[in-house]
């Protein structure tokens, strides 16, 4: 066993209302530039659509992801090193960007500097690729079948529609749809890293997020094809590869991604996940696609279990992020309340951006034939709903709907139990139990998916800087420990040894020590507001409030389970 | 020894040799971001599919046969028993086959950079610069294969003059008489190559340097750490190696 934490999301599309706020936002702090126009790293879908860029979810056209050889062995679907090499001068799975759209602004000078006329002026579309006029019009956007728009020509040209054409209908009355928000997927198993010919894509050891060494990037180009969400992008103004960073700046402060900040739904949760990186490949082998889903859940390892916690620590796991781990959101929901799904786990990559199905509409089509569905009887619903559960079971469960039944019968014993308790005062433990659940786990899954608050959604620890560089010293924030200074920046007066060499390399730990520690720094009688000051910097109250009860609440599940 | 004697197989010569080098070091000490291919196959992937392979297979090609017929001395393939006639019928067809499909790559993606508008907009001065020492290049190139080799019924041989004195640089004795006689448009090849090598470090061109051959023996999955002081790539990668089914250490 060899332990990993990794930072994950989960989104829980029964609240995504699709004003695409966390495309904007996210657009605006990273792709707002020359060369970045058409990157969304975060883009939100309408289901069914055809996505962005078209059709990515078809891997028999694009590739992407990894399969199983007839030796059982995990290979990249496009091929391996050598062939990549063979094709390195002409990429044959590479998307050109009308795939995505072609980027253009307008000629908004037109509007002001048109000479006055009868019609008020336009300002044209212009292409940002060749600044010229765009003479056939706008040809495709981003959102471009934003609900469904166009769906009656296009609606079967959605690849999660093949097989299932009968269920998905685009006739007004017999129509559905939802929001998938999509960003990188922090694969635990990323087949972009592993197209990278020059390595310069990186899965960062602490917390699992996936990057583009800028410097390194060398333009081939197979990241893009390799990945089979199609969440690598080329920025032709560069000529390198760019993605979604998960906002690693504001992770590694604690704070999360700007699309969850900025979420209108509050549908987004981040928090650890601890897994076992001697068994991500004999997962991603696993042969049955439908046991994928159950095979990355047996990666994902368990922080309450103390085995787990030790070896967590042997790896070298700081503390505080096993106690982080163990309030993760995004375990409670993947793992302990088994609502959520990974995108396509078939691409074998075990994502890391996971889903919880959206259990609404629970309108039955058969409502125009008189049919009315009983609400405390949810389950035979679940068949009959809007959505069809094979269209879910395409896109979050390999097409096994079995398995999306699942969830949506939790969720739904959920709000039939929280709707007796409520509305009808009634406490029936029955309807937990149908979904094999108890009454408390019902009501702490109902906590965490209805009216959790910004600290319950977002469980981040900060980044350790001492394992990595000690910033505030190289930034010299502190001004007294300098060679041949007075020294004793964050340290006791009198206790630090005045003077260079040692006495920083103390004085740093120490500061290191108070800004880290959550719990138990009252050990040492004075401290100088100044460094109080700089410890908090960052996280601000609600960090400091966050640690400081979530310290006390964390000690005492993990006395009950030791 | 005149004054262009001087310049042009002397001076030329190890003034591009130096700029190559210093102008390489100089690059990829300070300018790693802009070292990359610059693909462009995201605007316009259409002729690139069969142009960008042709040009860079024919090219590397025709590098190599560079190579052969400069660096090993006449001598040599007479001893390993190969006459001088084989030996320009073998390098006339190779170098003549590598030409065309140079050529007809070349062709194709200068079609495709002047005629795509979304291409030409992402060309710099230094790559219209380098398209034009190419084209030069490539031309000169094939009329010396097919006019001066193959096609007549007296192939020079150029191993008997120029490349002794292209190897004589290389001894840091420059042997400008064996230039001396040599068609002009051997000479005038010569010259134009090492403009090209001068400039080289400063195109899009130092993308050959990166041919990621490492990507055959390398385990898939790599981690890197957050910290600056541990190594990168080579230490971690072998412990995830695991995921990707080569064997650990």
């Amino acid at each position: 066993m060899k332990v990993r934490a990794q930072i994950g999301m989960v989104m829980n599309l029964d609240k995504c209302i699709g004003c695409h706020t966390c495309s904007v936002t996210c657009k605006q702090v990273w792709t707002n530039r020359p060369g970045a126009e058409y990157m969304w790293f975060n883009d939100v879908e309408t289901k069914p659509g055809l996505g962005y860029p078209k059709r990515w979810q078809d891997q028999e056209q694009w590739k992407g992801g990894w399969e199983l050889g007839r030796n059982g062995k995990l290979k990249l679907k496009a091929g391996g090193r050598l062939k990549k090499l063979l094709s390195i001068f002409s990429n044959p799975d590479m998307p050109q960007i009308d795939d995505y759209y072609e980027p253009w602004t307008y000629d908004y000078d037109q509007l002001i500097k048109a000479p006055l006329s009868e019609h008020d002026p336009v300002a044209r579309a212009e292409s940002q690729l060749t600044g010229r006029r765009l003479e056939n019009g706008i040809q495709w956007g981003p959102n471009w079948d934003d609900n469904l728009a166009g769906a009656p020509e296009r609606i079967h040209q959605d690849p999660l529609t093949a097989g299932i054409e009968d269920q998905v209908k685009a006739t007004y009355e017999q129509a559905f749809m939802f929001y998938l928000p999509r960003i990188c997927e922090h694969c635990l198993n990323p087949s972009c890293v592993a197209s990278c010919p020059s390595g310069a894509m990186y899965k960062r050891e602490e917390d699992g997020i996936v990057l583009v060494d800028q410097e390194k990037c060398r333009g081939w180009r197979f990241c893009v094809s390799g990945c089979p969400y199609k969440k690598v992008y080329f920025n032709h103004n560069t000529g390198k590869a760019e993605k979604c960073t998960l906002c690693y700046p504001r992770i590694e402060q604690g704070q999360p991604t700007i699309c969850s900040e900025t979420c209108v739904g509050r549908i987004r949760y981040i928090g650890l996940v601890l897994y076992d990186a001697d068994r991500v490949e004999q997962a991603a082998s696993t042969p049955d696609e439908s046991g994928l889903l159950a095979a990355q859940q047996g990666v994902f390892l368990n922080p309450d279990d103390p085995e787990v916690r030790e070896q967590a620590a042997r790896d070298g796991i700081p503390d505080d992020w096993i106690r982080y781990a163990r309030r993760s959101p995004v375990y409670a929901l993947a793992h302990r309340y088994k609502v959520a799904l990974p995108l396509h786990p078939e691409f074998r990559t075990l994502p890391m951006v996971w889903y919880v199905p959206p259990l609404s509409p629970i309108v039955n089509t058969l409502e125009t034939d008189g049919y009315e569905a009983d609400p405390d009887d949810v389950f035979p619903a679940i068949d009959n709903m809007r959505i069809p559960v094979d269209y879910l079971a395409n896109l979050l469960a390999a097409g096994d709907s079995e398995v999306i039944r699942g969830v949506l019968r939790r969720l739904a014993a959920m709000r039939g139990h929280m709707r007796k308790r409520e509305v009808l005062g009634e406490h029936d433990e029955a309807i937990a139990a149908t979904a094999g659940m108890s009454v408390e786990e019902v009501e702490d899954m109902y906590r965490l998916l209805a009216i959790a608050k910004y600290e319950d959604r977002y469980v981040i620890p900060q980044a350790h800087r001492e394992l990595a560089d000690n910033l505030m010293e190289q930034q010299g924030s502190c001004g007294l420990d300098f060679e041949g200074g007075p020294g004793n920046c964050g340290a006791v007066p009198g206790k630090s040894p005045a003077g260079a060499g040692a006495g920083v390399r103390k004085a740093q730990t120490e500061i290191e020590g108070f800004m880290l520690t959550e719990e138990g720094e009252d050990d040492e009688p004075v401290r100088l507001d100044i460094i109080k000051m700089l410890g908090h910097r960052g996280d601000g109250s609600r960090g400091g409030s966050d640690g400081d009860t979530g310290g006390d609440g964390l000690a005492d599940p993990a006395g009950a389970a030791g | 020894m005149s004054f262009w004697d001087v310049l042009c197989w002397i001076m030329l010569p190890y003034a591009a040799i130096t700029v190559f080098i210093v102008g390489h070091v100089w690059r990829y000490r300070t300018d790693q971001f802009n070292w990359t291919s610059r693909s462009t196959q995201l605007l316009d992937r259409k002729t690139l599919g069969w142009a960008s392979p042709a040009f860079h297979y024919g090219a590397l090609a025709a590098i190599g046969g560079h190579v052969i017929g400069l660096c090993i001395p006449e001598s040599w393939t007479h001893a390993v028993g190969i006459s001088e006639g084989s030996y320009v019928w073998i390098a006339g067809v190779a170098g003549g086959v590598a030409g065309l499909v140079t050529l007809a790559g070349f062709l194709g993606l200068l079609y495709r950079r002047t005629t795509s508008v979304r291409v030409r907009q992402r060309t710099s001065w230094m790559d219209i610069f380098t398209y034009l020492l190419l084209t030069v290049l490539i031309l000169m190139g094939c009329w010396m294969t097919f006019g001066w080799t193959l096609f007549t019924d007296d192939p020079y041989n150029y191993r008997g003059s120029i490349a002794e004195w292209w190897r004589s640089l290389f001894y840091f004795d420059p042997d400008v008489e064996a230039v001396h006689g040599s068609p002009f448009i051997y000479q005038l090849h010569a010259i134009v190559a090492w403009l090209f090598w001068g400039t080289f470090a400063f195109s899009r061109l130092v993308h050959a340097w990166s041919i990621p051959l490492q990507y055959l023996g390398r385990p898939y999955i790599l981690y890197r750490s957050r910290s600056p002081q541990a190594e990168p790539m080579p230490r971690r990668a072998g412990e995830v190696t695991e995921t990707t089914g080569r064997s650990p250490r």
